[in-house]
């Protein structure tokens, strides 16, 4: 069980991949104008980088080692697909909003290194829980940018208008992105990573 | 730990994955292929419903224009008597294209607009859709005023910050409005909107 738990706890912390990987940069910067849609791009990540952890720590001992890279990369960008289909069907509106970022998913080096950093090289079921803490940590990492750009650049939290007025509109655009990433990073570094 | 990589493992490893990846996709795709059409429809026939005055008959999607530049349209209509369209229209924006439904009575008053899709700035040009003095100011936008924003000789109050927005969302109501009174059978045809100065 405390295996098991440290799995999950290094994917928050010891393994952030948003403020200690450092990984994953262009969905981070571009996706995170709000809270709401920090989330539905930390969540899409964490259904691919789960099943696509469990997939490859499957696969991985049957397939030859000159052809790994193209093996995962079909394997990684059919659960995309699917996530991609899945969403046009059941939150069209949410597909909407995230469009191009979620089929870049595949490149999104999250997934990837998992796959060549940890799950080729350990159980299905470890490769598993791997997956949910690396996965739950982008999504805590992205919907915390996503809130304070929301904050300091609309006046809202999650779509409610928490104080009147329009906010500092640089938070909303790139510029704020960067600022917030950067302030954001120097805190986690500071306090919880020992 | 991995295989030997040998031509014929290797050929027959992508080739397996590859089948079963596809087969994957090709079940998902069945499977959800009728929802997807099914949210498409209903967001298409939602912002119909907003932009066309209540209790017509609305018909199938036409489509008129030449070379190039087609619009889908839909007739709302009573007793034979057309009440409004709604049209498509598509036009270029600052981030990319930005598609409205534009519902236009047959003098040429806009009723209603609403927006399909859009890739503008957030925080910016993103207001065209929820901006409520931007939007409410197209809720019955007489023919009789200039479809061209402010700054440059009209009647339509851009968005702060967001004139290349503005401009395109007005460009995009008045190729609607010229595409009905080309329908109606006006002097304006489409061509005249194609030219109209964005």
């Amino acid at each position: 069980m405390g295996k098991k738990m440290s799995l999950i706890l290094d994917g928050f912390v010891k393994n952030n991949p948003t403020f200690v990987l450092v990984l994953g940069m262009c969905p981070t910067l571009a996706t995170t104008t709000s809270a709401m849609n920090g989330l539905s791009m930390g969540l899409a990540t964490l259904f691919v980088l789960v099943l696509s952890n469990m997939a490859i720590s499957a696969i991985a001992p049957m397939v030859p080692d000159k052809v790994h890279i193209p093996v995962y990369i079909v394997v990684i960008a059919t659960f995309v697909t699917v996530l991609q289909l899945l969403m046009q069907a059941f939150v069209p509106s949410v597909y909407a909003t995230l469009g191009l970022f979620i089929p870049l998913i595949v490149v999104n080096c999250i997934v990837l290194g998992r796959a060549e950093a940890f799950a080729n090289k350990n159980t299905v079921g470890a490769s598993a829980l791997d997956g949910i803490g690396v996965g739950l940590g982008f999504t805590v990492s992205l919907t915390v940018i996503g809130l304070v750009r929301e904050i300091l650049g609309s006046g809202s939290l999650f779509g409610w208008k928490i104080f009147p007025g329009d906010g500092v509109l640089a938070f909303v655009m790139a510029p704020g992105a960067f600022l917030v990433l950067g302030y954001l990073m120097a805190l986690f570094n500071k306090y919880l990573k020992k | 730990m991995a295989a030997k990589s040998t031509l014929r493992n290797m050929v027959l490893c992508l080739t397996a994955v590859c089948l079963l990846c596809g087969a994957v996709l090709g079940l998902v795709y069945a499977a959800t292929y009728d929802a997807i059409e099914a949210a498409s429809l209903k967001a298409l026939q939602a912002s119909i419903g907003e932009v066309l005055p209540e209790g017509g008959e609305i018909s199938e999607a036409m489509s008129c224009g030449d070379e190039g530049q087609t619009y889908e349209y839909y007739v709302s209509s009573r007793e034979g008597e057309t009440l409004a369209y709604a049209v498509k229209s598509t036009v270029s924006g600052f981030g990319g294209p930005l598609t409205l439904m534009v519902g236009v009575l047959p003098d040429g008053t806009v009723y209603n607009t609403s927006v399909l899709s859009h890739s503008e700035t957030p925080g910016l040009g993103a207001k065209c859709a929820t901006d409520a003095a931007f939007v409410e100011q197209w809720k019955n936008f007489p023919a009789s005023k200039v479809l061209k924003v402010k700054k440059d000789g009209g009647d339509v109050d851009a968005i702060t910050a967001s004139t290349i927005t503005s401009r395109a969302y007005t460009l995009a109501v008045a190729n609607a409005v010229a595409v009905v009174k080309y329908l109606e059978g006006g002097s304006d045809g489409v061509d005249a909107a194609s030219g109209a100065s964005y």
